[in-house]
Parts: C-alpha cells; structure tokens; sequence
C-alpha cells in the first residue's frame, strides 16, 4: 500500500544521530556519498556498509522500516542490476540464445545493487532522523554563502520543508481518493500499461486540485502567522555545534581517506 | 426476509505482523434489512470507516464473511466487483473525488465502469441528477466552477447514478450549512423511497440521526457497543456519552424535566415528538406534572 | 474606543472576478464592532460573507471602501501590517493546511519566528502555549499522527504563541467529532475567561453560538440579528428566513409557542428550557385544580 512509503518521514528520538547539528548531517551525507562512488572493490563497500550499519544502530531506527521505505523502489534496483548483468563486456562465463553473462557484469550487478541500496539507505538516514524544519535550517545556512549572488535560499529551503511536511498528508488523500474511485466502479488493477495509466486520471486530477487548494490554504495561514519571507527570522532551535559535530567531521573525513586509501590499494 | 448485506463475525486487522498492527473491527456481525434506514454512529477511529468499506468489498475482512443477498461477495472476483456497483459508497467530503470536465460525464463515471449502453447511461445519470435537485443547465458546466454545496451533489449523483440497492454515506453533511444539510437529506430520503434502497448513514449530529433512520448502530473499539431503534439506543444515555457520543438535545431537555419531578416519557428524540407530548400533558391529557 | 477589539466601518468589498468581468458585491457598507474581551459567534448560511468578513479582520483582505480597525490600527496602513497579525490571530477549518511543521512544537514556534522573537523566549512561548491548549505533552509528537481535535489545539497554540488579544476562528469544529468539538470549544472558552482573549468564532452549529456572549447573524453581506444569544434566538421566523436554524431547545419552546403555551423563547440551555417548561407544566396543574 502507499502508507508503506516511509520516504521523508521523520522518526523523532534522542540518540546522538539525531541530536548532530543538521549542518553536520547534511556533510556528511555528502561525504558518504563521495565515499560510496570512490569505493571500488568488496573491502571498500564493506568498509562504507559497516559505517551505514553503526550510524543504523546509533539511530535505534527499526531495521523493517528502513527495509519498507526501500520497497517502492526494488523494481528501479533490480532494473539496474539486470542491465548490467547483461550489458558489461568482458569474460565470458554463460552464453545462451542473445545473451551473454559476463564475470565483469556479475561484479558491476552487484556492486551496482550495493551502491543504489546503501545511497539511498543513507539518505533516508538523514530524512529520518532529522526533523524537516531542522534540515532546512542545516540547508539554509549551508547555502547561506549563495544568497550573496541572489539565490533564494530561504525559500528554497522553506519549500522543502512544506513539501516534507506534506508527504504523509498527500499520500493519505491518494488512499481516500483511490478508494472513492474504486467505489465508483474504477479498476487500477487490470488491462495493459495505456489502460492503467488512463485509470490514473480520476485519482491524478482530484489530488492536484486538492493539493492546489491545500497549498492556497496554507499560504493564508502562514500570512496570517506573520510569515514574510527569511528577513529578520529568529529560530527556536539555533544552531550550534557541539563536541560530538566535530568528532563526526573528523569520522567523515577519516572515512574518505579510508576509501580512497583502499581505492589506491584497489581493494 | 434475506438481509440486503450481512457481516458474519467480521475482523479486520491493519498492518498484520507489523508493529503498527492493530484491531479496527473484532468480531463484528450485522446484518441490514432491504429498504431500511440505518445510522452509524461512534466515534472517530472507533471503525466505522473500516466497517463501511467492508459492506462494499473496498476491505477484505482478515477473518468472518461479508454476504450481499445472502452470497459472500469474496467468492468469486466478479461478484466483489458488481458488490461495488449494487453498493454505493460516498466517502466524507466526496467533492473532492471529482475530475470530470463536466457534470455529466462525472456522474456518468460509474454507470460507464458498469459497462451499460449509452442510452442507459444517459437515462441514468439524469435521473440520478433529479434525485440531488442539479439542474439541467449545469450538466454541461465544470464541477470546480460549482459551490461547495452542489459539488458535494454532484459527487452524491455519481454515487446514486449506480442505481445501488445499498446507498452508505459517510457524514453526507458535514461542513454544510442547515439549509444545505436539510436538502441533502430528503434527497437520500427521496433516493431511499423510490428504490427501496437500504441506506446506512454515518453522523456525528444525534439530531440529524435521530430524525430519519429506523435503526442505529453504535460502534466503539472496532466491536458492536449497541444496536436498535433511535428510542431504545438514546434511552441508554450514560452508556453513549461514556463513548463520546451524546443523545439529541430534545433528549436532554426530557431527562432533565424527569429529574425535576415532572412525570414524562424521556423516550423522545425529535422535536415534533417532544412538543405532541407536552402539547398533550398541557391540554389536560392523560400524563400531569 | 480604546475598549474596541475591531471596528468595522462602512466596508465596502468586491470579490475580484478572474475574468476581469465585474466581480461579486460582497459588502456594501457594514458596520460592526467588536469590543475587547468578548466572545462573539458569527452565524450565517455557506456564502453570506462570514470568512470574508473574518479575513477583513487581521488585513489578509483589504476594504475597498470604509475601513477597519484593530486596536485602532488601520488595515490600510501597511506600515502596520505586522502588527495587526500579530494582535489579531487566525484559525481555519481545516487543521492539516495551517500545520507548517512536522514536530508540534516547532510548528507553534513558527508565528513567533517570524516576528523575530529571541529563542529562549519562542521556548517560554511555546510552552505556554501547548499548556493553555492541553496538548504540551505532545511537544515532539508528529501533527499527522494526531486526531483532528488535537490538530486544531496545536493550530490555536501556534495562534496563541503571538501572544494576540483577539483570535478569530473561522468554523473551527466544522471537521470534528462531537469529542474533537468538545476539546476545542473548551480551549476557546478557557481563553476567553481566564486570559481574556477577545474571540470570534464563525459557525454553522447552533449550540457553539449558543455558549457565546454575543450573536451575529449574517446573510448575504448583511447583519440581519445582532444581541445576546437570548435576543437572537429567540427570532425563529427571522433566522429560518435566511437559511439558519436554531438550538432543538429553542424550537421545542418555539413549537409550544406556536400551539399557544406561555414559554419563554429565551431559554436555551438544557436546564433553562427544561425548568421554563417544568413551571409552565406545574402553572397549568394549578389551574386545572382550580377550575374543578
């Protein structure tokens, strides 16, 4: 079902995951991911999987969430792996009919299968742990240096936010709309690619015009609680780092090093 | 007489084997007369959602039997299917279901996934319009460009153009002014009369329940709490508002002169009953003060 | 007028027609005032102007003629704009398109971010706020994960947070169950009493209008009954006419009337109307026993 889509929620909690300064999150996220594309052999990804597992276990996040966040987009996983499984050149182990399975495409599969699953998993990681408020807070005073060449970064960051905050709201009304359809005789479920995606319509049209009207709303009531823009905003939370941000800077970048340092060693 | 749609037993778990996993309905049995007017009260979160979407097959109950006419409508794929046609369902706010270009190809929606022919459709469609009192000249109109009340008619039509023996309606007035909500209920009663249809009607005003259907039922931790007539459920006053619920306030005004000394029936829910009683005492008829 | 909350004079206000035709007439000169400290429930059918009217209030829309004041501000005067919001505070129908946030507390901290509030002062803030809703222990929680009655106490809180004399809440209840419309009127009342905030409350449900100090009834861009609830009520006829109901009290009492009994049409709560037709019962005992 939809409501199985954990993606961008956020379990709040009280590990020391949660309590880094989002700023630091954010970094590291990044440099998580520069590790992830310079790892190169097993020992490297094993190297970046068992930090993924100790941030998991930090975070006291249930292993089953996180797997069930992950459903959605097994099909994309299992798409890439199996093109390149059959699409890498190199020694050839199993031929049959126009395919042919190479030892370099079994490798790039599964090297492919780890990548995709431990990024995105590290993703949700951030997503998970940090309130959509606090991430774009991190975001905005990252970015803070862009507003300088006029980029709107409060707003962009403000928008994240609302587009966070609404996920779990907007999947709710796909589920009412989808079972007032179906009510009404709609079938999602039979008939070829052109057919379901006709049947999308009566769920598509009603969502937009909702989601149009939601973000109309929302607009006044913001007004109405003195929004007005980034200018002259104060925070409940400020940020400010502590002991354990600088002691997670230096894991991160100890983690680069590491990976490149196996990289070189290609391993 | 074969009920119209019976549950035998039904549970239904959410999230079975999840941490998340818990009961919306345990054990619930119910059964709805042809032609009956039935309320649905409880409140929110005590299954009356799950027990709705149950009677249609939107929900497949984890254990017991949901029989439309006395055939359970999971035994074969396309009975669960023309289950859903044979009973109608309007959701809360059913306006904002609607994404036709016009009104009549909305209302038409249903009746067109019902596979009939065009003329039937037509006839269909217009007549379920005459039920919800939307004029001709709008039929060709944007439903958006409508207001929210004849939206809310529009959305009903759509329902009712199934021709349903089974109407079920959740909170069909809510959010609508008094005019709105007295019109929209004779529509369902005019709906109701000419059909013979069964109606089940989820309401969170005991005035509004109390003035149109046969039989309530109370719902409370996904169980059956009561069941009866609107005379037998609001006399049990206490055990509704330890649920959440009240009793209309006509109710209130009886029990309260009880208390007072005064020798009355406090088994009145509407208005007009309480007024003939009194009117009655006062004319120096059999009851005295 | 220093003890005037909002005064409302000749406003004139035409909803703009997209097409650039002529647009809706809405208001066409309507005076109000709304004292500081009061309760006033605005009654009125879907489309008489009862939101539009509202949104007047704290300058989300501006008078195309006459003017509106709040607290002697006036909501043509931009410079003041902020000001005005703050003292005058907003909540709408639906709780989930006013909740900016995922975690309660920082969804209440927002208006006072926005007015640049030191931290530790949104902290103070906020906390008072969830305690005066009844929902501080619900500080962390998610708002989604909440039931619509506690969803609108977080957007009352989040209200409330500005620290504003006046709150104006347009059909707060109208998405509630009869528990969730308990859980805020009580909020609402409680405000009004004990911190002496001045409320509006727009509605459609008669025994809400019923608790306030003040009734307002609207229809079509008019103020067709204005008093106590006592004196509005009472007007069956009139508020019948232009589409309203009124409590089952006072129609039961109405009904009497009608078939000729001596009632009071004014009592309208539970226990005034059933005592007002106790003693009218008693009265007609005493004459009977007298005539025989």
């Amino acid at each position: 079902m939809l409501k199985d889509i954990t993606l961008g929620q956020f379990f709040p909690g009280t590990t020391v995951i949660h309590k880094l300064d989002p700023r630091t999150k954010l970094v590291w996220v990044i440099l998580y991911i520069v590790a992830l594309f310079l790892a190169k052999w097993f020992v490297s990804y094993a190297l970046v999987l068992v930090t993924l597992a100790a941030v998991i276990a930090a975070s006291k996040i249930q292993l089953k969430v996180i797997l069930r966040g992950m459903k959605p987009l097994l099909f994309i996983i299992l798409l890439t792996a199996v093109l390149n499984l059959f699409y890498s050149q190199g020694d050839v182990l199993v031929q049959f009919w126009i395919f042919r399975i190479t030892r370099q495409g079994v490798m790039n599969a599964i090297f492919m299968m780890l990548r995709i699953t431990m990024l995105v998993t590290g993703t949700f990681m951030l997503t998970y742990t940090t309130s959509p408020i606090a991430l774009t807070d991190g975001l905005e005073s990252l970015l803070g240096p862009l507003k300088k060449l006029h980029v709107p970064v409060h707003e962009l960051a403000m928008m994240m936010c609302i587009a966070l905050r609404f996920i779990p709201t907007l999947i709710e009304e796909t589920d009412k709309i989808m079972s007032a359809q179906k009510a009404r005789g709609a079938d999602f479920e039979s008939g070829n690619i052109i057919a379901r995606a006709k049947a999308m319509v009566p769920i598509l049209v009603p969502l937009f015009i909702s989601a149009f009207r939601r973000a109309d709303e929302l607009a006044t009531a913001m007004e109405c609680r003195c929004y007005h823009g980034g200018e002259g905003r104060t925070r409940l939370h400020q940020l400010r780092y502590a002991g354990r941000d600088y002691a997670a800077y230096a894991l991160g970048l100890v983690l680069v090093a590491g990976v490149v340092a196996l990289r070189v060693c290609g391993l | 007489m074969t009920p119209i749609i019976e549950l035998q037993n039904v549970s239904h778990i959410y999230s079975a084997g999840t941490p998340f996993e818990h009961a919306a309905l345990q054990d619930v049995s119910v059964s709805i007369a042809p032609g009956e007017f039935v309320g649905l009260i409880g409140h929110t979160g005590s299954g009356k959602s799950t027990l709705i979407q149950h009677m249609n097959g939107l929900l497949k109950p984890t254990s017991g039997q949901v029989l439309f006419d006395g055939r359970d409508i999971w035994s074969d794929a396309k009975f669960t299917r023309q289950t859903r046609f044979k009973v109608g369902l309007v959701f809360q706010y059913p306006e904002y279901q609607l994404f036709e270009e016009t009104v009549y190809k909305d209302i038409a929606f249903g009746p067109k996934n019902m596979g009939l022919s065009d003329d039937e459709i037509r006839a269909r469609v217009y007549r379920a319009a005459g039920f919800v009192g939307i004029d001709k000249e709008n039929m060709e109109k944007s439903p958006f460009d409508l207001s929210g009340g004849q939206k809310r008619r529009v959305a009903i039509a759509g329902v009712i153009a199934m021709e349903p023996d089974v109407l079920i309606l959740d909170e069909p007035t809510a959010g609508l002014d008094p005019v709105g909500r007295q019109s929209i209920l004779q529509n369902i009663r005019d709906y109701q009369r000419s059909q013979n249809a069964a109606v089940i009607m989820v309401s969170h005003s005991m005035e509004e329940i109390a003035s149109n259907v046969d039989r309530l039922i109370v719902m409370d931790h996904g169980a059956l709490a009561m069941t009866g007539s609107p005379e037998e459920v609001f006399s049990h006053a206490a055990e509704l508002v330890a649920l959440g619920l009240n009793v209309p306030r006509v109710t209130q005004v009886f029990m309260q002169l009880e208390k007072l000394g005064a020798d009355v029936d406090s088994s009145v829910f509407t208005v007009e009953q309480g007024a003939q009683q009194l009117l009655s005492m006062l004319k120096g008829g059999g009851r005295d003060a | 007028m220093e003890n005037q909350a909002i005064t409302v004079k000749n406003l004139v206000y035409t909803y703009p027609n997209p097409d650039g035709r002529e647009g809706i007439q809405v208001f066409q000169g309507l005076n109000l005032s709304i004292g500081q400290g009061s309760f006033v429930a605005v009654l009125g059918h879907n489309g008489c102007g009862k939101s539009t009217l509202a949104k007047h209030f704290n300058a989300i829309l501006l008078p195309l003629g006459g003017s509106v004041h709040v607290y002697g501000m006036d909501t043509l005067d931009e410079s003041l704009l902020l000001a005005i919001r703050q003292q005058v505070g907003m909540v709408f129908q639906n709780p989930d398109n006013q909740i900016v946030s995922n975690v309660v507390e920082e969804d209440v901290a927002f208006a006072p971010e926005n007015l640049g509030v030191p931290s530790d002062e949104i902290r103070r803030r906020v906390d008072d706020a969830l305690k005066a809703v009844g929902m501080y222990e619900y500080r962390k929680h998610a708002p989604h994960l909440l039931s619509g009655g506690q969803k609108q106490r977080i957007a009352i809180a989040g209200v409330i947070a500005m620290q504003p004399k006046c709150i104006v809440l347009d059909e707060p209840t109208a998405m509630l169950d009869p528990r969730g419309r308990q859980e805020v009127l009580q909020t609402i009342l409680r405000l009004n009493r004990e911190s002496k905030i001045t409320v509006v409350l727009i509605t459609h449900h008669m025994d809400e209008a019923a608790l306030a100090d003040r009734v307002i009834a609207m229809a079509d861009g008019k103020i067709v009954a204005d008093g106590t609830p006592q004196q509005v009520f009472p007007q069956v006829e009139l508020l019948q006419r232009v589409g309203l109901s009124v409590p089952e009290t006072t129609q039961l009492l109405y009904r009497l009337r009608q078939a000729g009994v001596d009632v009071p049409l004014c009592a309208l709560s539970v226990e005034d109307c059933a005592q007002a037709i106790f003693s009218c019962l008693q009265h007609s005992r005493q004459n009977r026993r007298t005539e025989t």
